[in-house]
C-alpha cells in the first residue's frame, strides 16, 4: 500500500457497467477497512475520465452487451488501468467486466469483440441464459470457503494457461466448464453479481489483504447468517 | 361497437366464464386465465377487441398501474373505459380487459414494457404514454437500452401519437421514432441509468432539467406540458395546481403525464384534473391499514427507482417496515438491494422482514442503518407503538401484507 496510507478503491465506469448491484462490491470493501481502522476513499471514475493509475483496488462491474463494448473500447484507449494493474493493483472484475479483461468477449449479436487483455481468458456467447444461484469450492491455494452468489448471463469463458480457475462449480454454470471465474496475480474475475463479496466477505478480505497485509478478524455474524441461509436454500433445492 | 366475428365472440364468452370460475374459487382476480382461455381459441382476439376503439397504452418501469388509473379516470368523462386495472399487463390481460367491457368505447392498457411493440403492432393503439425506463428485475427483465432500441423500431411508421418523459434521456430516445411525440417534461429522480448517450454511448451533460450528449446531438426536446412541484404547466403556459391525492413527486409527475394523454384523447384539463384528484389509491397502493390502533400505509417498491420513489413519500416521523422477497415476479436476484441508498433512514425506527430479510439486514448494517429483524410482518406490526407506521415491500412481500388484511385493500 503507498506511503499516504489512506487506501484508494477505485470504481471504474459505474456510469456503463454497474447495472445490478456492483456498488455493494464498493461498499462492502469501504466497510471492511473502516472497521479495521483503515481509511478508505473510493473514486468513481466515469467513462469520460482518465483512469486514476495510483489506486489500490480497482472494481469493475457488469451490464448491457453496448456498453460493454464501450467500456472495453475506452479502457484500452486510456491505458490506466493496464498501468495500475502492472504496478501491482488488486482487481475484482465481475460479469460483463470479467469478460472485457480478456482477449475477447461476445458482442451484441456475438460477434466477436476485443477485451483489453489484462487477463489470459477469452469469451463468447453461450447457447443459453445462465441465471440462478451458483455456489462453488475456490481454488485451494487462495484458502478461501465456499464462494456463493447469483449469475445472470449468457457469456462461456475459456482459461488460457496464465490464469487459474477461481473455483469449482458446485451449483451453477460459471465459465461454462465446470469451473467459475478466474484469478492471475491480484486481479480476480467472477460472473458473481454486484454484492459478490457481501456474499463472500473473505474475498472481499483477500482482495485488501493484497495491499494492506494482515487484518484483524471482523464480527462477521450478519455475513454469515446470509451465507448459511443462502448456501442452505441453494443445496437443499438442488 | 362493431360486432365480433362468431368464433371471436365465443372466445371472448368462454374466456370470461373462466375469468369468474377464478374469482368465484378464490384462485385469482381472473384477468389472466380469462384472456389466456380465450387467446387459445381464437390467436387474432386482442386485434379483434382492439378494432373500432380509441386506446392508450402505458408503458414504463415504475408507474404504470397508477397512470393507467388515472388516465382511466380522466376518460370516464367520455363514457365506458375498458382498462386492465390490476396490472395484469400482458396480452392475456389485454384480452381480458377488453372483454369485459365490450361496448367501452375507450381502452386504456397498461403495458409491460417488453410486450409494447407487440401489442402496439396488434391493436393499432392510437396513443401511447411512456414515462421512464430502469433497472428493473434482470433475471427476467430485458435490458432497458436493448428495450428502447425495441420501442424504437416499433413507433417508426406509424401515425401513433406519443405522449413521452423528456426528462429520461433513454425514454426520449425511445419515442423519438414516432410520427408525433408529445413531450413531458416530467422529471427524472433516478439517474443512474442516464449517464451515457443512449443514441452514441458519449457522456451525457446535465444542468438542471436540461440535458444533452457531448459528443453527439442527441438532447432533451423543448416539452409541451411540465411538471412544476405541484403544478402543472399546460402547451399554452396555463399553470394547473395539481392537488391530487396520491403522494409524492413521482405521483405528480404520473398525473401531469395523464393530463397530456386526456388531453390528446380531448379531455380539457378542467374537465380531467378533478377527476385525477378523486383517486386515492391504487391496487392497494398507499391504502393505509389499520390493526389495533397501528395505522400502516402500504407503499410498493419493486426497483430502486421505486425505493427512491417510496423514500419520497415516506413520513420522516414515523418508523418503517421494509419488506422483502425473491420469487418469480420480484425476480431471484437481490442485488439491487445494492444499489439502494439506505442512509435517508438513518434515525428512524426501522424494522426488515419479508423472505429475504438478512439480504436486507446486511445491507443496512454495511450503510450503517440501525433496525429490528422481525420474523413476519405480524410481528413487525405488532413492535409498533399505536400510531401511523410506513410499510415499504416489494412485488410478492406486498402481495402478502394485501392478502393479510383480506385484499380489502
Amino acid at each position: 500500500m503507498p506511503s499516504d496510507s489512506v487506501l484508494r478503491i477505485v470504481w471504474i465506469y459505474p456510469d456503463l457497467l454497474s447495472t445490478y448491484g456492483d456498488q455493494g462490491n464498493v461498499l462492502v470493501l469501504e466497510q471492511r477497512a473502516r472497521r479495521r481502522g483503515i481509511e478508505a476513499e473510493t473514486i468513481h471514475v466515469r467513462s469520460a475520465d482518465p483512469v486514476p493509475e495510483s489506486g489500490d483496488i480497482y472494481l469493475i462491474g457488469g451490464g448491457e452487451d453496448r456498453p460493454q463494448i464501450l467500456a472495453a473500447e475506452r479502457l484500452r484507449r486510456d491505458g490506466g488501468l493496464h498501468r495500475a494493474i502492472a504496478a501491482g493493483a488488486a482487481m475484482l472484475a465481475v460479469c460483463a467486466g470479467y469478460q472485457i479483461m480478456g482477449s475477447t468477449f461476445g458482442g451484441e449479436e456475438g460477434q466477436p469483440v476485443d477485451g483489453i487483455g489484462i487477463l489470459d481468458i477469452a469469451s463468447s456467447r453461450g447457447p443459453a441464459r445462465a441465471v440462478g444461484e451458483l455456489v462453488a469450492d475456490v481454488d485451494a491455494a487462495l484458502n478461501l470457503p465456499t464462494l456463493t452468489g447469483f449469475e445472470n448471463h449468457m457469456g462461456v469463458t475459456h482459461l488460457g494457461p496464465g490464469v487459474r480457475p477461481l473455483s469449482k462449480t458446485i451449483k451453477g454454470v460459471g465459465n461454462g466448464d465446470g469451473f467459475e471465474g478466474c484469478y492471475a496475480g491480484h486481479v480476480v474475475g467472477t460472473y458473481l453479481h454486484g454484492p459478490a463479496l457481501a456474499r463472500n466477505p473473505a474475498l472481499a478480505d483477500l482482495l485488501l489483504s493484497w495491499r494492506v497485509g494482515e487484518l484483524a478478524p471482523l464480527d462477521d455474524s450478519r455475513y454469515e447468517a446470509l451465507r448459511q441461509e443462502r448456501l442452505a436454500a441453494v443445496l437443499q433445492a438442488s | 361497437m362493431t360486432q365480433l366475428p362468431l368464433r371471436a365472440q365465443l372466445a371472448s364468452a368462454l374466456g370470461r366464464s373462466a375469468a369468474t370460475l377464478s374469482r368465484m374459487t378464490g384462485r385469482g382476480d381472473g384477468s389472466v386465465i380469462g384472456g389466456r382461455v380465450g387467446l387459445l381459441l381464437e390467436p387474432d382476439l386482442l386485434r379483434k377487441l382492439a378494432r373500432d376503439r380509441k386506446l392508450a397504452l402505458v408503458s414504463a418501469t415504475n408507474g404504470k398501474t397508477t397512470t393507467t388509473r388515472l388516465i382511466t379516470s380522466a376518460l370516464l368523462e367520455f363514457g365506458e373505459v375498458a382498462t386492465n386495472a390490476f396490472g395484469a399487463n400482458m396480452p392475456a390481460g389485454h384480452v381480458s380487459a377488453l372483454a369485459q367491457h365490450k361496448g367501452a368505447p375507450y381502452g386504456v392498457l397498461e403495458v409491460d414494457e417488453k410486450y409494447l411493440p407487440e401489442v402496439l403492432d396488434t391493436t393499432g393503439a392510437g396513443v401511447v404514454c411512456l414515462m421512464n425506463l430502469s433497472r428493473d428485475q434482470m433475471d427476467r427483465a430485458a435490458e432497458i437500452w436493448l428495450l428502447a432500441q425495441k420501442w424504437r423500431r416499433a413507433l417508426s411508421g406509424k401515425p401513433t401519437h406519443v405522449i413521452a418523459n423528456c426528462d429520461d434521456p433513454l425514454v426520449t430516445w425511445g419515442a423519438s421514432t414516432a410520427a408525433k411525440v408529445t413531450w413531458v417534461a416530467g422529471g427524472q429522480r433516478w439517474k443512474e441509468d442516464s449517464w451515457c448517450c443512449p443514441e452514441c454511448g458519449g457522456p451525457l451533460d446535465r444542468k438542471d432539467a436540461f440535458w444533452a450528449c457531448r459528443e453527439c446531438t442527441f438532447h432533451r426536446p423543448e416539452p409541451q406540458w411540465a411538471l412544476d412541484d405541484d403544478t402543472a404547466i399546460d402547451p399554452r403556459g396555463q399553470r394547473w395546481l395539481l392537488d391530487i391525492q396520491l403522494p409524492g413527486q413521482a405521483n405528480r409527475s404520473n398525473a401531469v403525464m395523464a393530463l397530456a394523454v386526456a388531453e390528446a384523447f380531448g379531455v380539457p384539463v378542467e374537465r380531467a384534473l378533478p377527476r385525477l384528484r378523486e383517486v386515492t389509491s391504487v391496487a392497494g397502493r398507499y391504502t393505509t391499514v389499520e390493526r389495533d390502533g397501528r395505522y400502516a400505509r402500504l407503499l410498493l417498491a419493486k426497483n430502486p427507482a421505486g425505493w427512491l420513489e417510496a423514500f419520497d413519500v415516506a413520513d420522516p416521523q414515523s418508523p418503517i417496515i421494509l419488506s422483502v422477497n425473491a420469487q418469480g415476479p420480484d425476480g431471484r436476484d437481490t442485488s439491487w438491494l445494492w444499489d439502494v441508498d439506505y442512509r435517508i433512514l438513518r434515525g428512524r425506527p426501522v424494522f426488515v422482514t419479508g423472505e429475504r430479510r438478512l439480504d436486507l439486514a446486511l445491507r443496512l448494517d454495511v450503510a450503517d442503518v440501525p433496525f429490528t429483524l422481525c420474523g413476519t410482518f405480524t410481528e413487525a406490526l405488532a413492535m409498533q407503538p399505536p400510531g401511523r407506521v410506513d410499510v415499504i415491500a416489494n412485488y410478492t412481500a406486498f402481495q402478502q401484507i394485501r392478502s393479510e388484511f383480506g385484499r380489502a385493500v
